[in-house]
């Protein structure tokens, strides 16, 4: 292919602001098109998606309330991913968030004090803290890869979470339905007048900002930057990979862990088969959108909350199926990753005289133990 | 007669996991880490099951769904190995949105049944005890995945091209001073993965369940992933290893059989476990795994000229 990458001297600053809207342009122009071929008029499609939910009040609170736990996730995420730490469990850590901190309304329904609630996120954290030092203690132990192990420990929580809804846990008064007991005011999060929108998604959102702080004014924040960008450097300095690695996952579990028990406590109100709409997984296109950075997970958070609103939207008003708001998901991850490409690299498409030059000499075989001295 | 029950159902788990594993053995082997797996056996899936649906020809969607395959590999290829994206993230993109488009595609085919392919007995063969009704009275797809494990594994060790291959995954930059065309020897190596994973993903929906349903493949093409790191990418293990695990995902049918009372979830749930407790066996054993994991993997090659 005549596709020429050259090296840039120094990453584009131009580019780091602009490689995420030009992502963007492209997945409405595909999404377009894609909509066109489907005998949709494409303007009303992407109307349908990204401006449609914005324009009531109560879908504008909708879109608060889902980005919520996605921003959480995203934020705790990016502190793995700059750490080259590839946790991609968060939907199982999300769900072990949500059953640890249940564990107080459904094993102890009549303990309602004003502590029942806190204690119920503290539980929700150290639930989904836990499950992510799962991937860190086979990682750091037996150096299992964290990609592969927290990925099958989603499964596994899905399937614990199922076990209870429909076997221990179930509510003896709910007509066999695979739900547990309602959750009673003092176990759920407090919501505003007359919206769905809890106190939880305040939560979400200061995370932030503290997230910020942590991150850019430090020293662990510094830490984990260190680790991701230059492993060597890091252990010069003393940070110890181990201790990083830990703090990394456990980090980001606990988030996803209170993602969870705030969505339990919160919309839902009681321990279902499903619990969630793949928030842990959006939020890996969360955080690469969002460039790793608070600010940037901020907006991408509330971007990947309007897909999945305007995804229910099409669906009622075009009777398009809601799973286009997965596919338009994926490609949007797809080109945030190909434009970021742009910050290093300029492309530009090669001379095809240039292209011929190189095949023309007759190599030795290489052997391995050459590539292995090499 | 169990034995033999035992052993046909095991080859079926294991079939869908040995096509998927063996491609991604050869795309690692180039140096590429494509973990869009689980989105191209899906895509395979859904893709081999409308056509045979359509056309009525199984066959006919068996080649579709090793097509649909290869064209979400190239998708993926083009963005790691000419634009150069992190393969990792890249490879998480493929699967999401594999998920999705699998999903909107299969939307009208839920509930209606399929077309199976049928089994080819294989004279005398057929008839050895035990093992001839498992392994060769089978569909094509059994049968491929025994010539595409042996072919790999001669291609890759016996032939000029498999060094070739094999030295693009240790040492891109010597590669291409030898002159090689490393991002096209990748490319090849990615798509080749992308037609075992549609393959793999067309025996799900073409003779395991021979229906379509949303999210069947279930992890699988993980799985697979982490056969490739069991068998040390070499091929004959990655065989063993999958039939291992055939092993253990049909342990939950028989036990039921015996009349053990486990809750179905804890079933379910034993393949991950396996995966998760091969992976620590296999990891902890340092030298092993230096020797064998190919040195470029995961690595994007930049030509510089």
């Amino acid at each position: 292919m005549p596709l020429e990458l050259v090296k840039r001297d120094a990453p584009s600053q131009t580019m780091v602001v602009a490689a995420p809207f030009m992502a963007l342009g492209l997945t409405i122009l595909t999404a377009g098109i894609t909509f066109a071929f489907m005998g949709l008029n494409p303007i009303e499609g992407l109307y349908e998606y990204f401006v449609a939910p914005l324009t009531e009040l109560w879908s504008i609170h909708e879109l608060l309330l889902k980005a919520g736990p996605l921003i959480l996730i995203a934020l705790g995420l990016s502190v793995c991913y700059r750490a080259n730490i590839w946790n991609i469990g968060a939907e199982g850590q999300f769900t072990m968030g949500a059953i640890f901190g249940a564990i107080p309304p459904i094993l102890f329904p009549d303990w309602t004090s004003w502590i029942t609630l806190p204690m119920m996120l503290i539980m929700g954290m150290v639930g989904g803290a836990l499950y992510a030092s799962i991937p860190a203690f086979l990682k750091v132990k037996f150096r299992a890869n964290e990609i592969l192990t927290s990925l099958m420990l989603v499964y596994i929580a899905l399937l614990i979470l199922d076990y209870l809804v429909r076997g221990p846990w179930r509510d003896p008064g709910g007509f066999n339905f695979p739900e547990s007991r309602n959750f009673s005011d003092e176990q759920s999060l407090a919501t505003f007048e007359g919206s769905r929108l809890h106190w939880g998604i305040v939560l979400s959102f200061l995370a932030v900002p503290i997230m910020w702080f942590v991150m850019s004014r430090t020293l662990a924040g510094h830490a984990f930057k260190v680790i991701g960008e230059a492993p060597r450097a890091a252990r010069f300095a003393g940070f110890s990979a181990k201790t990083l690695t830990y703090g990394a996952l456990m980090f980001s579990g606990a988030l996803a862990g209170l993602a969870g028990i705030m969505e339990v406590a919160g919309p839902i109100g009681e321990l279902r088969p499903t619990i969630s709409p793949g928030y842990g997984f959006t939020a890996i296109i969360v955080a690469f959108l969002g460039r790793l950075n608070p600010w940037g997970i901020l907006f991408a958070g509330l971007l990947l909350s309007l897909s999945f609103l305007g995804g229910e939207a099409a669906q009622i008003t075009l009777g398009l199926s809601d799973k286009m708001a997965r596919v338009i998901q994926g490609l949007l991850l797809f080109f945030v990753l190909g434009c970021d490409t742009l910050i290093r690299y300029r492309v530009r498409l090669a001379r095809p005289a240039q292209a011929k030059a190189d095949t023309a000499s007759t190599p030795e075989p290489v052997t391995r133990e050459a590539t292995d001295a090499a | 007669m169990l034995l033999e029950g035992i052993l046909i159902t095991i080859v079926g788990a294991a079939t869908p996991i040995v096509l998927a594993a063996i491609g991604e053995l050869v795309v690692e082997r180039s140096g590429v880490l494509n973990l869009g797996v689980e989105g191209m056996m899906i895509m395979g899936a859904v893709v081999g099951f409308g056509v045979s649906l359509t056309t009525g020809n199984p066959y006919l969607g068996v080649v579709a769904g090793a097509f649909a395959g290869v064209g979400m590999a190239l998708l993926f290829g083009f963005f790691t190995i000419y634009l150069a994206s992190n393969q990792v993230a890249t490879g998480l993109a493929l699967t999401l949105l594999g998920l999705g488009l699998a999903g909107l595609i299969g939307e009208s085919f839920v509930g209606t049944p399929g077309i199976k392919l049928e089994p080819i007995t294989i004279p005398l063969l057929s008839t050895i005890p035990f093992i001839g009704p498992a392994l060769f009275d089978r569909d094509i797809l059994v049968y491929a995945s025994f010539v595409i494990v042996a072919g790999v594994s001669y291609g890759l060790f016996k032939t000029r091209a498999g060094l070739i291959l094999r030295a693009t995954g240790e040492n891109a930059e010597a590669a291409h001073a030898l002159g090689r065309d490393v991002r096209r020897i990748r490319m090849a190596a990615v798509a080749f993965g992308g037609l075992c994973a549609g393959l793999g993903g067309a025996y799900l929906s073409l003779v395991l369940t021979a229906q379509w349903t949303e999210g069947m493949s279930a992890g699988r093409g993980w799985i697979a992933l982490a056969i490739v790191v069991f068998a040390t990418w070499l091929p004959w293990r990655a065989l063993a290893g999958a039939y291992l695990f055939g092993g253990v995902i049909i342990l939950q049918l028989h036990a039921q059989a015996f009349g053990i009372r486990i809750p179905p979830q804890a079933m379910t749930m034993l393949p991950y476990l396996a995966t998760i407790i091969a992976l620590v066996i296999l990891s902890r054993n340092h030298a092993l795994m230096r020797r064998n994991t190919p040195a470029a993997l995961g690595r994007a090659f930049v030509p510089d000229r």
